[in-house]
């Protein structure tokens, strides 16, 4: 009998253990939730913060803001098939695209909602060489040499990798007169001085300070990390003469946030990324300004490079991805070649 | 069918224990698993042959499978050893030995990838000797193999160590009293006794490395055609969000693990019908 009692009492103590954890994180103040990708966490960290005490001044409402981070891929489809973001601030439009395309959850103009694309922050690709440049890399056509290796993700299963491979591909057509065979032959050299293909940004950026490979193809911010809390003086950012303006674009999920009762503000957070103070952080965190006045102040942070946008060159995200990523692409018949 | 009702009771609680298992393994295995071939099924015949057809998702299968058989075969012999060292001898430290074994179920994968990658890359501790004879291991399938090996480990000599502790060790004096060389010994003693545990753990260890993704995509260097294994194209897939090709290869991986699977559990069957005919 006593046994028995034991064991109803063990057994309550798990079922109250179970129902607690399954219940953590309910009833609390008004929540957002913003799923973001991977190298924005200490970005999103210290604005949340600010937003938050902002809000709490002007209407009094205590928020609470969760953050999810991931590989720009996962996240999209984790919002597609039911992770209740209220906003998503992604690496890439195509994967916000998808979000209209294949489940309806924002209307197919979510890009023209906010200024700037709905990039309220920017970024370019950059290369990420080791201390005193010792192979001696200047430009793109350096990372064709033979002797050189080069660190970079998978495009096919990291958003960051895209912008990397688009660069180049733009250098390309750029170098040769737009001659499209040119550029393919180009990109193949590129991608045979590759060792590994990462699966993720952050993946790579590990490989890389693990002493593997000669040039390591980066966002500028990560590259700006790296260099500033990763390792001092061991690593040199090269800026290549031409590359691609990386536009990390935000939305708001309509969906998601008129269920929740939360339109208004995540609308408003979204819109403080805008502000000279959002601006502010965002360059502190090494993205570059969209805020002309802000910018001016973080010039030296950001040298000057000749960029080009997406729309100039391959005309969409979705077109982009159809010709270079998909399925027997560009991307793979580079690896059938060979 | 009264004397059939009487035969269940035999045992009490026959039909609430059954019908408990199968719901059970319906909500927990069958219903996930039921998804993927309702998934894959929105594509049509010669779409999905194009998709497992293709040179790559072949070598894909190839390696995957491949590598995993290898890493099973290796854990049977080394995890042999490991188990009956841990069984039949008392040294000091032996507690600790113990349950080393059992950090590959413990540790995230991704982190066991990390760390076998940082070892055997060229300029790693153990890979610059291999470096010097002439041999790449990570990024290359060697890594590949060196990773399934080790999440492997535990399966074989977890399932071994029981059936090691209970075995009879007199049958063995007799052999050796009776003139039966040590190789002998085990062969025809020690290894017909332990080889239905040994199948089991070959077929634990290899169904684990079948599925590995998180600690292989570190070591492997994911190259289309080399060293891309079956999980990564399927991840690959998904990026894409094509959903139904993803499916497609999952649902194919799935019926050749289940074949194998099966396979290997038949062996063991007959091997035990085998061993009891012997016996009598």
């Amino acid at each position: 009998m006593i046994l028995l009692k034991r064991n109803w009492i063990i057994s309550s103590f798990i079922g109250i253990f179970i129902m607690g954890y399954l219940c953590h994180g309910y009833g609390k103040d008004k929540e957002l939730l913003n799923v973001s990708y991977d190298p924005t966490r200490e970005l999103y960290k210290d604005f949340n913060q600010v937003f938050q005490t902002y809000w709490k001044e002007k209407t009094g409402q205590d928020i609470v803001i969760q953050q999810s981070h991931g590989g720009a891929g996962k996240q999209a489809r984790a919002v597609i098939e039911g992770l209740e973001a209220d906003v998503v601030t992604l690496a890439l439009a195509y994967d916000i695209d998808a979000m209209h395309r294949i489940s309806q959850l924002i209307p197919e103009n979510w890009q023209s909602r906010l200024p700037n694309n709905s990039c309220p922050y920017t970024s370019t690709i950059v290369f990420l060489v080791r201390k005193d440049n010792p192979k001696r890399i200047k430009d793109w056509n350096d990372l064709i040499r033979p002797d050189i290796e080069v660190i970079t993700p998978n495009p096919k299963t990291s958003g960051g990798a895209r912008w990397n491979y688009l660069a180049a591909w733009g250098y390309a057509l750029s170098n040769n007169a737009n001659d499209e065979s040119k550029a393919m032959e180009f990109i193949s050299k590129l991608y045979q001085n590759v060792p590994v293909l990462d699966t993720g940004a952050r993946g790579s950026t590990n490989t890389f300070i693990k002493g593997i490979g000669d040039v390591f193809i980066s966002w500028e911010n990560e590259a700006l990390l790296a260099i500033h809390k990763l390792g001092r003086g061991q690593f040199e950012i090269v800026i290549p003469s031409l590359s691609i303006l990386a536009e990390p674009p935000v939305t708001v999920i309509d969906k998601n946030v008129d269920e929740h009762g939360t339109r208004k503000i995540a609308e408003e957070y979204l819109k403080y990324l805008y502000t000279p103070v959002g601006q502010e952080i965002c360059a502190k965190h090494y993205y570059r300004p969209v805020d002309p006045n802000i910018a001016v102040i973080y010039q030296d942070q950001f040298p000057k490079v000749r960029l080009f946008n997406i729309r100039e060159v391959f005309g969409s995200w979705t077109d982009a991805q159809k010709k270079h990523f998909s399925d027997g692409g560009i991307f793979d018949q580079i690896y059938m070649d060979q | 069918m009264t004397k059939k009702k009487k035969k269940q009771s035999v045992i009490p609680g026959f039909s609430m224990s059954m019908g408990l298992t199968l719901s059970y393994l319906t909500l927990i295995v069958l219903a996930p698993l039921s998804m993927l071939f309702i998934r894959a099924a929105g594509l049509n015949v010669s779409e999905i042959k194009h998709i497992l057809l293709s040179e790559r998702t072949l070598s894909a299968f190839a390696l995957s499978f491949g590598a995993s058989l290898i890493a099973a075969l290796i854990n049977c012999i080394f995890g042999f050893i490991v188990a009956w060292v841990l069984v039949r001898y008392t040294f000091p430290g032996k507690v600790f030995f113990d349950a080393f074994v059992d950090l590959p179920f413990a540790l995230p994968t991704a982190v066991a990838g990390i760390s076998l990658t940082s070892l055997y890359m060229t300029s790693g501790w153990i890979g610059r000797y291999f470096h010097i004879l002439g041999i790449k291991v990570a990024y290359t399938r060697i890594g590949i193999i060196v990773a399934l090996t080790f999440i492997g480990l535990p399966f074989v000599v977890r399932t071994l160590q029981p059936v090691l502790s209970d075995m009879d060790k007199q049958a063995e004096e007799a052999a050796v009293s009776l003139g039966a060389s040590r190789w002998k010994t085990f062969i025809h003693v020690i290894l017909p006794e332990i080889s239905p545990a040994l199948l089991t753990g070959f077929a634990l260890a290899l169904a684990r490395a079948i599925g590995e993704y998180g600690s292989v995509v570190f070591i492997s260097g994911n190259m289309p055609n080399r060293t891309e294994i079956v999980p990564l194209l399927i991840m690959t897939r998904l990026e894409e969000y094509d959903y139904s090709g993803a499916t497609v290869i999952a649902a194919f991986m799935l019926i050749v693990s289940f074949l194998l699977l099966l396979m290997i559990n038949l062996l063991q069957g007959w091997g035990q019908r085998f061993q009891e005919a012997e016996k009598l």
